[in-house]
């Protein structure tokens, strides 16, 4: 099976905002989902320019293209749970 | 414990975030929205309800706003009226960490409990181990009686079912020095007598309930609305705490306002040479021991809790007073901020006459991220003045006293010992080299465990961080070679 691509956006915005918290995936990822994930730190995507946002919901992070806003360590690991159990369903 | 990745914490840089936008968009006009913006109605609550979760991060903003809770006259003061009152301030408010007492859920007091996995077994260890008879047993099960109990744990030890449990107080069980405890009403309170500044208690309180005066504001004002030459003297373990290349900080530290940036790693190499000569002389002259004196914490702890080790901790002055004596023989009118992962770092810059403010990692990201300004897309910018090796590893354990050792080199017979966080353990070891003798004569003393990587203003993961400034480090020249 492919492995999930999770791109933890490394802009200053949403770095500042919590994504450096959820770099802990690359040192101590639940191990369930550990080899079973790539991790990329990607430049800012942008989203937290939107101006249609009230205020911005950063951090952002993305689980194979499915986006998650305001993007917490637990939000993103039952996000790949998630995606994981689809995954093997299909 | 700490606890890393959690609610508190992010939400902590969001208020930070929002009263910097706040000032920049129009001077606090619309602050009393933010609380509500934070915690939108449609939103589940922490805590009771909304008004409650509103009602703590008001408190919270007005930390943000260089206002101890604890100050409060009258609850009507809006967030606006603290914001204006913020911006009519010229000097800094005097560091303090605080208990927001409505956020305190007065943890229990701490205790042993027995739970339900206790099968009252034959053995009863713990009846048996226990000094001061405090268990019986009821309904088959043990107990323990609270007036008897005196804590010591031994029941939890010998139990085979671990069916008996500790459960903390967080911020106390984190506090090193004892200044954190309860009142009749279950609240926790700081003594500022005994507190030391370390923010431990803030890094681990779970309720989000403790806050310390931000100077945030002080330096944005002074940035935007007077026309003062505004330096940032960024601490050596700023390296990794943001996106890009350190030289690309330097430009937008430069866009969000300030005149002028300098690395503190240069007054680091300044400390390295000193307490490298008076390591030295103290030894030659028959003296047995000294601890470096860079972390303010400690330094602290030491005046009021470990007056033993007192005549061991080194003269010489901290990376942060090089650093700031070196801006302010350039320009004596200018105003120098110290930018840091440390909250004690305040109170050291209280008693040094050239450090104006003290920022936090966390708060100089806010004002970042206000000013829409990314890291990564501003343009390389060399320090005036560069760093060498030794000052750029003083963020990590043992690099205070590795930098030290590389200058003594075989001028005196050195061993280092580094001394890494300042537990409640680690100050009984303080106290028993003090008094009965250390094996080692050089002992580095870091508050934070794993260094100032780890302190409690950091923004990136400690281990991430570590990382960065080690490979900062074997970037930067050896000073022993110089």
């Amino acid at each position: 099976m492919d492995k999930i691509t999770v791109k933890i956006c490394s802009g200053t915005s949403c770095f500042v905002m919590g994504a450096a918290q959820i770099q802990a995936l690359e040192f101590t990822p639940p191990a369930d989902i550990a080899d079973k994930i790539d991790i990329i730190e990607v430049r800012c995507m942008n989203l937290c320019k939107d101006t249609h946002a009230k205020y911005n919901r950063g951090p952002f992070v993305t689980v194979d293209n499915e986006l998650i806003e305001e993007a917490t360590y637990e939000k993103v690991v039952t996000k790949i749970r998630d995606v994981l159990k689809n995954k093997e369903c299909q | 414990m700490l606890i890393p990745k959690n609610n508190a914490n992010q939400m902590r840089t969001r208020i930070l975030i929002k009263i910097a936008e706040s000032y920049l968009e129009n001077k606090f006009k619309d602050a009393d929205r933010i609380p509500l913006e934070l915690r939108p109605k449609e939103q589940q609550p922490s805590r009771c309800c909304i008004y409650k979760d509103r009602a703590v991060l008001k408190y919270r903003c007005m930390a943000s706003l260089g206002f101890s809770p604890e100050e409060e006259t009258d609850e009507l003061t809006t967030l606006r009226e603290y914001g204006e009152k913020a911006l009519e301030r010229t000097k800094p408010e005097p560091a303090q960490l605080c208990v927001i007492d409505v956020a305190c859920s007065a943890c229990i007091k701490s205790q042993y409990m027995v739970t339900n996995a206790c099968r009252g077994c034959f053995a009863r260890p713990c009846q048996m181990n226990c000094p001061k008879e405090a268990i019986s047993f009821v309904n088959g099960r043990a107990h323990i009686d609270p007036d008897k109990c005196v804590s010591c744990g031994k029941c939890h030890e010998v139990c085979p079912y671990h069916s008996i449990i500790r459960i903390p107080v967080p911020c106390e069980e984190a506090c090193p020095v004892g200044a954190i405890t309860k009142d009749e009403f279950g609240k926790e309170h700081i003594d500022h007598e005994k507190c030391i500044s370390c923010g431990k208690c803030l890094q681990s309180c779970p309720f989000g309930a403790i806050v310390e005066r931000s100077q945030m504001i002080d330096v944005l004002k002074l940035m935007h609305d007077t026309d003062k030459k505004v330096v940032a003297m960024l601490a050596p373990a700023v390296v990794g705490q943001f996106p890009g290349e350190i030289t690309q900080l330097v430009s937008a530290l430069k866009k969000a306002g300030f005149d002028d940036v300098i690395e503190v790693a240069v007054g680091a190499d300044i400390t390295t040479q000193k307490e490298a000569a008076e390591f030295i002389e103290k030894m030659q002259s028959g003296e047995k021991l000294m601890t470096t004196s860079c972390c303010p914490a400690y330094y602290r702890a030491a005046q009021v809790h470990v007056p033993e080790i007192k005549p061991f901790v080194s003269h010489t002055k901290t990376p942060m007073y090089y650093t700031a004596e070196l801006v302010k023989q350039q320009d004596p009118s200018c105003v120098a901020v110290f930018v840091g992962p440390c909250l004690a770092k305040r109170a050291e810059a209280e008693y040094d006459p050239n450090v104006d403010y003290v920022l936090t990692f966390e708060e100089m990201g806010a004002i970042l991220v206000a000013s829409g300004i990314n890291v990564d897309e501003c343009e390389p910018e060399q320090f005036g003045v560069m760093s060498y090796a030794q000052g750029r590893q003083f963020p990590l354990t043992g690099g205070v006293a590795g930098a030290v050792v590389s200058l003594v080199g075989d001028k005196a017979d050195i061993r280092p010992e580094k001394i890494d966080g300042l537990s409640r353990e680690n100050i009984k070891l303080l106290k028993r080299y003090a008094t009965k003798g250390c094996e080692n004569n050089l002992l580095e003393v870091m508050c934070c465990e794993g260094g100032c990587i780890s302190g409690p203003g950091c923004i990136a993961l400690p281990k991430k961080a570590a990382r960065s400034v080690e490979a900062y480090v074997a970037k930067g020249e050896d000073l022993s070679k110089k």
